[in-house]
């Protein structure tokens, strides 16, 4: 028991401030360049806008691709890219990396639904004033898609949450790694106990903060 | 040359194994100033007509001109600007739920290049209007339908359009409200002479709007005339059944019922003017020996012009109900024999 203690007191702060380093930023920019691909394959599948099924497909096709990748695969096939833009793979920026290119995909079929999920009469609407293209995704398109893309973004955190773990075995720590070599590998099932714990309270209060949010920016 | 030209138009949508044309070879010319109204049934393709007009819907032949300005094959910019001079009522509102009726009007004038520090004073103008000014900061869902349709109206009128187009603009509001939108949108046309194209479905809002007006059915235009001349002396067959339903004399059951046991006819008359019918009906009588009971009669004024509705019942021997019938034919602009 005391030695459970001692093992969290020394290596619980490292691990989950790792685990929200590789979690958010790979988080945030899935959300940043998922959107501008979800906003892309939206823009060439609306009629009112550019109606090109063979944009949208060449591009939905690169997406499902990376996305059929099963995440422990990817991990270990952008070990190389993880080096060149990281340095070492097998850090917490390594493996943001990987969880990176997860998650643009991931977002990106997200978003794309949320805008296609806003309404077509409204987006005619826009369309019929002659507005741009620019001014329509500020003023129309994003707020009346923005709290399904919170909704995507929670679900694009929580997945990351599990997958840092796994990227936490080959190296990159994070309450993953900590839960395997420790819990796991040294039979101390008090420090599993404990992480899994921390993950189920962190993934609450993340859906709850989320659904809060998209609550805020819901007006209907 | 008109203000909106609308020449041998075709749409045609394809759907995997089949083409459908919702747009059949259409040809239309719409003058400024003047309220030209669209109707038919549902899926008579008159949506998609209308949404030629300011390219919403590209033409798959034929093409539009508005204000000389070729739509059909306009580049991107041009179109934007044709836009911004042409206002967009929508059945459903449309409005952006996440924004405020503010933010609502201000979009639209941002669109038209209307100056940031002079758009809440255009904002307040646009909505007092409408008769909504204390509503600026609301949310759509905070409003009623007809609230919302004034909204739809300001953001519509936002750039001094020269032209309003309206889908079934009062379909979704109760008879009251949509009363109210067709008296806002006569005025915004008497007044600032805005040339509205006017789609619906309802005769209500055609009796009360249009100047003129096209019938369209399968996608094709059938008929083409006035407003009045539309309900008083209908061509096409679907304008007969259109204007039928509407201006058609209802006879109650039980009154059907007891005529079946009187031989004779039921007809239905319609006729111009405000004068009475009752000098022909005697001299129709007199003449031919028959009986003639008015069973009901009304007055509708169209374009502030009559046009009287009367059933009346003809009994007496079947040669002179005939030859009454005949007479009547000669005498009356519509005659309609109804089987009981």
């Amino acid at each position: 028991m005391s030695e459970t203690i001692q093992i969290l007191q020394q290596n619980l702060g490292q691990a989950l401030w790792e685990t929200a380093e590789m979690v958010l930023i790979s988080g945030i920019i899935g959300v940043v360049l998922g959107t501008l691909f979800g906003i892309f394959l939206y823009y060439f599948s609306n009629p009112l806008f550019s109606y090109k099924p063979w944009v949208n497909a060449t591009v939905g096709f690169i997406v499902n691709a990376i996305r059929s990748f099963p995440f422990l695969i990817l991990m270990v096939v952008l070990i190389p890219l993880a080096r060149v833009l990281a340095g070492d793979p097998y850090t917490p920026m390594g493996g943001t990396v990987s969880l990176s290119i997860a998650a643009i995909p991931f977002y990106a079929r997200l978003a794309e639904g949320s805008f296609t999920d806003v309404d077509q009469g409204v987006v005619e609407a826009a369309c019929a004033t002659g507005a741009s293209f620019g001014l329509i995704f500020r003023q129309v398109l994003f707020p009346e898609a923005l709290p399904s893309l919170i909704r995507g973004f929670v679900l694009t955190l929580i997945s990351l949450l599990g997958y840092s773990a796994m990227v936490g075995t080959i190296g990159a720590g994070g309450v993953g790694n900590l839960a395997i070599q420790f819990g796991y590998n040294r039979y101390e099932t008090g420090v599993l106990i404990v992480v899994i714990v921390i993950l189920v309270v962190i993934v609450q209060v993340v859906q709850w903060l989320g659904d809060k949010l998209a609550s805020h920016f819901t007006r209907a | 040359m008109s203000q909106i030209e609308i020449n041998d138009v075709s749409v045609v949508f394809k759907d995997h194994a089949q083409a459908i044309k919702a747009v059949s070879n259409v040809s239309l010319s719409i003058e400024k100033a003047e309220v030209f109204g669209i109707v038919g049934l549902s899926g008579a393709g008159k949506s998609t007509l209308v949404r030629t007009i300011n390219g919403l819907q590209k033409p798959t032949s034929g093409h539009v001109i508005v204000d000389g300005v070729n739509i059909t094959q306009a580049s991107k910019k041009r179109l934007a600007q044709a836009r911004q001079k042409m206002g967009f009522i929508f059945q459903n509102f449309n409005l952006v739920a996440n924004r405020t009726i503010a933010q609502n009007i201000a979009f639209a004038l941002t669109a038209g290049g209307y100056p940031k520090e002079k758009q809440a004073d255009r904002i307040n103008e646009l909505l007092g209007l409408v008769g909504l000014a204390d509503r600026l900061d609301n949310y759509p869902g905070q409003l009623s339908g007809g609230q919302k349709q004034r909204v739809g109206i300001a953001r519509a009128l936002a750039n001094d359009p020269d032209i309003l187009l309206c889908d079934e603009a009062t379909s979704a509001l109760d008879t009251e409200t949509a009363e109210e939108i067709v008296e806002i949108l006569k005025d915004i046309n008497e007044r600032l002479h805005i040339t509205i194209v006017f789609i619906t479905h309802q005769l209500e809002v055609a009796k009360r709007l249009f100047d003129r007006v096209a019938v369209m059915e399968d996608g094709k235009v059938v008929e083409q005339t006035t407003a009045y001349d539309l309900f008083a002396d209908p061509q096409s067959a679907m304008s007969q059944r259109l204007v039928g339903r509407f201006l058609d004399t209802e006879v109650p059951d039980e009154v059907r019922f007891k005529l079946r046991k009187t031989p004779g006819q039921l007809l239905s008359l319609r006729y111009r003017g405000e004068d009475s019918l009752d000098p022909i009906i005697t001299k129709i009588a007199t003449e031919t020996g028959v009986d003639v009971n008015i069973l009901q009669g009304r007055i509708e004024y169209i374009q502030s012009r009559a046009i009287g509705v009367l059933a009346v019942f003809v009994t007496g021997e079947d040669s002179a109900v005939q030859q009454a019938i005949t007479q009547f034919k000669a005498q009356v602009d519509y005659v309609r024999a109804v089987t009981l």
